[in-house]
């Protein structure tokens, strides 16, 4: 699967990889440097091209088909990983995954949004979308970590908490509502990446942490640029209008203090270079995780509750 | 060839002049479209004395409602929105707020205040649907912390009474980020023990019903509300189905196990005082 403005990237790579055959048939010096030119050429149209990305496109970048989800990051960056299943009440929510595993050594609790790579998985995930027990067991089993002393780390990727008749039901509100009281509350350090897709209410369900960080091309906002536009101008067209105006990439989210820092992807985006991704992730991870440990409980707690309380501009 | 003739074509006489009624001294309910006198609606709680349609009321009538002798003092009045983001949609969003403030007379979408109930004191939130669907920007985020703040403070009850379409769209990421604002402050407030009545009216959705609206010890209802996370055109686009009758009311609400009454709004002050006297 490839976007508009991976697409002339990608046409140069073919023509390089062309290239290189050739040279390992002809072993010719002056194709040698061509292709080495040609190299140079194609690594600063990528980096042209993903210094000046919209924010259209970062959104797009975020939901690109070959990125990686939350289970490939955990299972990449875990020697060990037990999934751990259930609400104890509804069901067990496939859009919500958790599960504790080992990471540099210690037991970490992971918990995340979980999207689906083709038609039957997509279904089987919601989309990522979770209902009220896919937020009912993320904080199960954020209260199962506390119980251990273990730390949380959440990854975020949902177009949403799921709109449906059941949710409704179950009291999405209500789910949401809960998590972002309880997690302000948990005695363990909790980080909170963004991976993918951060909307809205859905997203800030598990997102709230001593550390919240997003992926350098992810979004995070109050609504998604699709939904923006239909209510502004009633027509889903305008989104990348909707998407400058709601300023939701990383960077933007950094800028206004809402955010605590982003993590950078490889050249190209995540999906180009998993393996690289998940190895930044891995030591962002590591290194947070040792700097909140130093702190004391319940100066995280404050600190976690008084960083949120300060978010909000206004005028007396 | 007729009698008399017009000499002028069209009705010339001014509508204000035929009215045979001075302006608002009748009522029409706009669910049973019975009329009824409009003192007679408002000593009854703007609710009506046929069918007892809840009208949707504003703080200023609440709090008249609530408040022994209409006395209160109100909390960070001069509060107002900022445009962090430069948002811009048909309208800028500072003349937005400008032209909102000027029309309601408010402004934001919330007013706090302290004062008695039945004598005994409490802090109370209240939000304005009137201002910009009720959304909820930075300052109301901030009012209602701070009225958490206040209640804290004073170890006294705090009432919140939301009517809201969720979170206000201009302030994209910071509107968000008032949902985890509230809920922190509230964290405190459950575990220092006091009581928070959270009372939804119609409408209360989105992020305030992901946030402070479904967070008290207590969640009661106006009969009638229409309460819900997502809004009942995005539930039947994404299920393609119709919706149940009475979905997303305060008594589907109710009977699937997510508030704890539903109150009457004439009954409002005079249970809100046995609740927290029962809890001193």
């Amino acid at each position: 699967m490839l976007l508009d403005f991976e697409k002339p990237i990608a046409d140069l790579e073919a023509k390089l990889a062309e290239m290189k055959q050739q040279l390992d048939v002809e072993r010719n010096e002056d194709l040698r440097l061509a292709v080495r030119s040609f190299e140079d050429n194609i690594l600063k149209l990528k980096r042209e091209t993903f210094q000046n990305l919209t924010r259209w496109q970062r959104v797009q970048l975020s939901r690109h088909g070959d990125r990686p989800y939350t289970l490939d990051y955990i299972y990449s960056i875990t020697t060990q990983f037990i999934e751990l299943h259930g609400d104890r009440s509804v069901r067990d929510d496939q859009a919500m995954v958790g599960g504790l595993g080992t990471i540099d050594g210690q037991s970490v609790m992971f918990i995340g949004q979980q999207k689906g790579r083709n038609t039957k998985q997509r279904q089987q995930r919601n989309f990522g979308m979770a209902n009220p027990e896919g937020y009912r067991k993320a904080l199960r089993l954020m209260k199962m970590a506390e119980k251990f002393g273990k730390p949380v780390v959440t990854f975020i990727d949902t177009p949403g908490a799921f709109p449906g008749i059941e949710a409704e039901e179950r009291g999405q509100g209500e789910a949401i509502a809960r998590n972002l009281r309880e997690m302000f509350m948990l005695k363990v350090p909790v980080i909170c990446i963004i991976i993918g897709e951060g909307a809205s209410g859905g997203a800030l369900g598990i997102g709230i942490g001593d550390r919240v960080l997003m992926l350098e091309n992810t979004w995070y906002s109050v609504i998604s640029p699709e939904s923006c536009s239909s209510i502004l101008w009633r027509s889903w067209d305008y989104k990348e209008q909707a998407a400058e105006a709601l300023k939701l990439t990383a960077h933007d989210m950094l800028h206004f203090g809402l955010i605590d820092g982003i993590v950078e992807e490889p050249l190209g985006g995540a999906h180009t270079d998993p393996v690289a991704m998940s190895r930044i992730i891995k030591n962002t991870i590591i290194s947070q995780l040792t700097e909140l440990s130093a702190i004391d409980p319940l100066v995280r707690i404050d600190q976690r509750i008084e960083k949120f309380s300060s978010m909000g501009i206004f005028q007396e | 060839m007729s009698w008399f003739t017009r000499k002028e074509k069209n009705i010339h006489t001014p509508t204000e002049l035929k009215r045979e009624a001075p302006d608002g001294l009748w009522y029409k309910c706009p669910e049973c479209k019975k009329v009824m006198h409009t003192r007679e609606h408002k000593s009854h709680a703007h609710t009506c004395i046929h069918c007892n349609h809840h009208e949707k009321i504003g703080s200023e009538e609440y709090f008249e409602l609530l408040f022994d002798n209409n006395e209160f003092t109100e909390l960070d009045t001069t509060m107002t929105s900022q445009d962090p983001l430069g948002f811009s949609d048909t309208k800028s969003y500072p003349d937005r707020i400008a032209a909102t403030q000027k029309k309601t007379g408010l402004r934001d979408a919330v007013r706090t205040a302290h004062g008695k109930v039945n004598g005994m004191e409490i802090v109370a939130a209240c939000m304005d649907f009137s201002f910009i669907g009720g959304s909820m920007g930075s300052v109301v985020g901030e009012k209602i912390a701070r009225a958490v703040d206040h209640a804290l403070r004073n170890r006294i009850p705090l009432l919140v009474i939301s009517r809201s379409g969720g979170a206000r769209m201009m302030e994209a990421g910071f509107s968000l980020m008032q949902m985890a604002k509230t809920s922190a402050r509230l964290a405190l407030l459950d575990q220092a023990g006091i009581p928070f009545v959270s009372l939804l009216t119609d409408p209360t959705t989105g992020g305030v019903s992901a946030s402070y609206a479904m967070l008290g010890d207590f969640n009661i209802a106006e009969p009638g509300s229409m309460i819900g996370f997502a809004g009942p055109r995005v539930i039947r686009e994404t299920i393609g189905k119709d919706l149940p009758k009475d979905f997303q009311s305060a008594e589907f609400v109710l009977d699937h196990g997510f508030l704890d009454f539903i109150v009457d709004r004439k009954d409002l002050k005079n249970k809100l005082f046995t609740l927290f006297s029962m809890l001193q």
